[in-house]
């Protein structure tokens, strides 16, 4: 599957080494990895093994007490989250954190807001330049978010009401709305039925994949078949350290990893959960 | 947006040198971009294309087409929703002289290749992925298959095989055809000849394979001239294209009926937007077959269950004063001024709202085609305010030879022939037909084709017979018509639709030919049975075990107890199953066209029928689904026996001979 990708060459993200405690808990140890320009990087491990605390550092809601995060060559310490945002980094969510009681192609919107560029008066006004960015922005939500993630029967219904597969897909939606180039997905299959879950993993090949969107993705995620099957590499954490990186089969082959899945062996070999 | 409804359709006459594509050129040219052929819902937007560009896309991939080879006879396969491109491509193969041969889009992959194969189909044009990798699994089984096109790009990257080709690069070769040859469309277009073969229509088979049906230029433009002289329609109508275009209906409307009239083609933005996307058209003409009749009604049913009581008094007074009026009109007695006042305050208060739910606020004609319809359905469009009238036909009679007029509806008959039709009912009670759009024959099917044409005369297999008045009443195919307990003949499709206007029913199955008593297999509603179940406090992980609580037996049991009071006692069900599971086209259980496959479904459920008549309580079932992607799962389940609570005596057999009859039953 990854070898029809797109072409994989400079480093997109780089983590140096980074350092995250909360009181006692050791979260991170000097994680280190890189992230190249178009693939697909799969961060899996343990539960509790730090997965969702490095995703929350690379998009800025935590700090690192100690170490480098650089995304295209810049160094992110000083950015707030807004700011990663507008350089490119967007991310879903564990628990799916939309506005339930705004449609889904309000909450896309707001995805696209960072892109706004009209103020308050004009776009109070609608006049001609805000009328006219309005009517791009709509072009774009339509035609290379809705229409790629099958979401069009939905666009007007309020997404509290949706089941939780769709959920999802609005959620990945609202991420894309911000046109990022490195999307963070934390366990997009996680409560998702084998059909849905398989749909996901079609979407995201697709942005990966489509010419149009070409991003680069961090999965964390627990469903290995899935995890095998669509990523270029991936890294192992085991109570915050990094234990393995590679490729899938080199993962797989390595001795460590087994060890930490010790009793959950399958876990890393099964197809399903 | 300009409409062009002032522009009147140009005045012609069928003759035998007229074809599909002759037609398509004049009326394109007339209208030119002065009037919008066709729009498309797209990302969330009605887009308009005229008639020029109609003309100009179809121009283009018939020129694209000849580049690839295609000749005069070729067939071309294709699959895929409704969409203008899929219909352009249908267009475009005529125009070369070519054939069409469309398959029903959710075929499974033995069935495409049935078709495929013994269509011999040199080209085959999908809509996306799905139907490309369709193609890709059966070519090495299809020899004559050279070429695969496709139009959607989605997923269509890292997909390099030289077999494939996209539309967008057919229409390119065309443009360069068209650069060098500027006049060669148009040469193409005269060829043709009314009597030349444009379209093969495989037929589902309620029994046995697939049957191609041949029908040429004139069958189809006779066919629309014919309709269109019964119920005009104009250039200003709306028409929404969302059935499978391998159904005759929809090639009916779409392609002869759309071109005869000039009305504006509207092709929705997904399967799943159909509904809403009817709503915002309100089309005035609607053909469909009657599963979607009886989806709106449920609809409507579930949501009145749903309502405040006062909300649900408002409908069950004002459907019932819709109803008694509707009685009225079927059996031609007066409206008295009262009940006439009534209807409007029922009109104004409840019944256009109904209309416009159901995306009927403008109809004019809505029909019902290709299978029974039940009399209480009928009944309620009537009642709502809708005018809807049966079709009688078959794929082999390009669709319809027979419909209900204006103001002469019985809910128990079809109508009258089309002009240029007649109909003729033989001494062992079947119905012929014969009319300028009789078919061909079969293709490749010589003893098939001798058993169904005799002397021009149309064999249908359907038993009738026509009433007082001249309607024809259509009793039932002639396998499936059963003989009851009292040597009385009855129809087991009639049952079958009695019970399926009980909200909480989607399928039956009604046995009983030669038999001591009817029995019915019931496959209830998931959606409805178990909204109903959730405000009953009833738990259930599964449709197998919703149709199993005692409860469910019940509620289903009061239906079928209350469709037999008006049934005469030798046809009463006295027993039934809720099944574990719906019936389905992919478990071939059901035709694409959704009618069941009587012979196929006692070898299934053997254990069932057996169970039925065997007087067993609970009958122990191993089962095998199919699930989409064609995985198979074994299971074994227990289905509980019900048996239905005597009642009075009901009306005497003798008492209701039309009651037989009620349904209509094509192969359409």
């Amino acid at each position: 599957m990854s070898s029809d990708g797109p072409q994989v060459s400079e480093v997109l993200l780089k983590v140096d080494d980074i350092h995250m405690t909360f009181g006692g808990v050791k979260a991170l140890q000097g994680v280190a990895l890189e992230v190249r320009r178009g693939e697909i990087f799969s961060v899996i491990g343990p539960n509790g093994a730090g997965k969702t605390v490095l995703l929350n550092c690379i998009n800025g809601l935590y700090r690192p007490q100690r170490g480098r995060i650089t995304f295209a060559g810049r160094d992110l310490a000083r950015l707030r989250p807004h700011q990663r945002a507008r350089l490119g980094i967007a991310r879903t969510f564990q628990k799916i954190e939309l506005f339930r009681g705004m449609t889904v192609l309000d909450n896309i919107r707001l995805g696209r807001h960072i892109h706004m560029r009209s103020g308050l008066l004009s776009g109070a006004l609608y006049l001609g330049r805000a009328a006219r960015e309005e009517v791009e922005h709509r072009e774009f939500i339509e035609r290379d978010i809705i229409d790629l993630l099958e979401i069009a029967h939905i666009r007007d219904r309020v997404v509290g009401m949706l089941a939780y597969g769709l959920q999802k897909r609005v959620e990945l939606a609202r991420a894309l709305a911000l046109n990022p180039s490195l999307i963070l997905l934390d366990e997009p299959m996680a409560g998702l039925n084998l059909e849905e879950v398989e749909d996901m993993a079609r979407f995201i090949l697709a942005i990966n994949e489509e010419p149009r969107w070409q991003v680069s993705c961090i999965l964390v995620e627990h469903d290995m078949g899935v995890v095998m099957d669509i990523s270029r590499r991936l890294a192992v954490l085991n109570f915050g350290e990094k234990i393995a990186d590679g490729t899938p089969a080199e993962v797989q082959a390595n001795p460590q990893v087994v060890q930490a899945y010790l009793g959950e062996a399958e876990a890393l070999y099964a197809t399903r959960r | 947006m300009p409409h062009g409804a002032s522009l009147r359709p140009p005045p012609l006459a069928v003759t035998p040198d007229l074809t599909i594509p002759k037609l398509f050129l004049i009326t394109a040219r007339h209208y030119g971009d002065a009037k919008v052929a066709m729009r498309e819902k797209e990302y969330g937007v009605w887009r308009p294309i005229t008639w020029r560009e109609y003309l100009e896309q179809v121009r283009d991939v018939t020129l694209g087409l000849l580049s690839l080879g295609l000749a005069r006879g070729d067939k071309v396969a294709l699959i895929g929703h409704n969409r203008p491109e899929m219909l352009w491509a249908e267009m475009a193969t005529l125009c070369l002289g070519g054939v069409a041969v469309w398959l029903y889009q959710d075929g499974l992959i033995d069935e495409v290749q049935y078709i495929v194969h013994h269509s011999d189909a040199r080209i085959l044009v999908g809509e996306g992925q799905e139907e490309v990798d369709k193609a890709l699994a059966i070519r090495d089984t299809c020899p004559a298959l050279e070429r695969v096109l496709w139009d959607d790009p989605k997923g269509m990257r890292g997909y390099d095989d030289p077999l494939l080709l996209s539309l967008a690069d057919v229409r390119a070769r065309g443009r360069e055809r068209l650069a060098r040859e500027p006049d060669r469309f148009d040469r193409l277009v005269a060829e043709g000849r009314g009597d030349e073969v444009c379209l093969l229509l495989y037929t589902s088979g309620t029994s046995a394979q697939p049957k191609g049906a041949l029908l040429t230029h004139t069958n189809l433009l006779k066919m629309g001239q014919a309709m269109m002289a019964v119920d005009p329609c104009g250039p200003e109508d709306d028409f929404v294209s969302f059935l499978p275009f391998a159904w005759i209906g929809e090639q009916m409307m779409s392609m002869s009926c759309g071109l005869m009239a000039g009305f504006t083609l509207n092709f929705p933005e997904e399967p799943e937007t159909v509904q809403r996307d009817i709503r915002e058209i309100a089309p005035q003409v609607v053909f469909s077959p009657p599963r979607i009749y009886e989806q709106m009604v449920r609809n409507v049913q579930v949501k009145v269950l749903d309502a405040p009581p006062l909300k649900r008094r408002a409908h069950m007074w004002a459907l019932g004063v819709g109803q008694r009026v509707a009685d009225r009109q079927f059996s031609k007695r007066p409206v008295p001024p009262a009940l006439r006042v009534a209807r409007r305050v029922a009109d104004w208060l409840v019944l256009r709202k109904l209309r416009d739910h159901m995306g009927m606020s403008r109809i004019r004609d809505a029909y019902t085609g290709g299978a029974a319809l039940g009399p209480d359905h009928l009944r309620f469009f009537h009642a709502v305010g809708v005018n809807l009238k049966q079709i009688y036909g078959q794929t082999e009679i390009a669709g319809i030879s027979v419909l209900h007029r204006d103001g002469n509806v019985k809910f128990d008959t079809v109508g009258f022939p089309l002009p240029e039709t007649e109909v003729k009912i033989a001494p062992d009670g079947e119905i012929l037909s014969r009319s300028p759009c009789v078919f061909k024959g079969y293709y490749k099917m010589p003893e098939e084709t001798a058993q169904t044409l005799k002397d021009g005369w149309l064999h249908s297999g359907d038993i009738g017979f026509l009433d007082d008045d001249g309607h024809l009443v259509v009793f039932d195919r002639r396998k499936d018509v059963m003989v009851l307990a009292d040597g009385s003949r009855f129809s087991p499709a009639y049952l079958e639709t009695r019970l399926k206007y009980s909200p909480y029913i989607k399928d039956a199955w009604v046995l009983g030919h030669g038999r001591s008593a009817v029995t019915a297999a019931v496959c209830i509603d998931a959606g409805v049975v178990g909204k109903w179940a959730e405000d009953q406090h009833i738990p259930y992980t599964s449709y197998a075990e919703l149709s199993q609580k005692p409860e469910v037996g019940a509620l289903v049991a009061e239906a079928v107890a209350h469709v037999n009071r008006a049934l005469p006692a030798a046809a009463r069900i006295h027993r039934f199953v809720n099944l574990h599971k719906e019936f389905d086209a992919d478990d071939d259980e059901l035709t694409r066209t959704r009618k069941l496959r009587r012979a196929f479904l006692e070898e299934r459920y053997r254990e069932v029928v057996e169970g039925l008549y065997g007087g067993a309580e609970v009958i122990h079932l191993k089962t095998t689904i199919t699930y989409e992607d064609g995985r198979v799962a074994h299971s074994a389940v227990d289905l509980r026996v019900i048996t239905v609570a005597e009642e009075g005596p009901g009306p005497r057999a003798e008492a209701a001979p039309a009651l037989a009859a009620g349904g209509k039953k094509g192969r359409g």
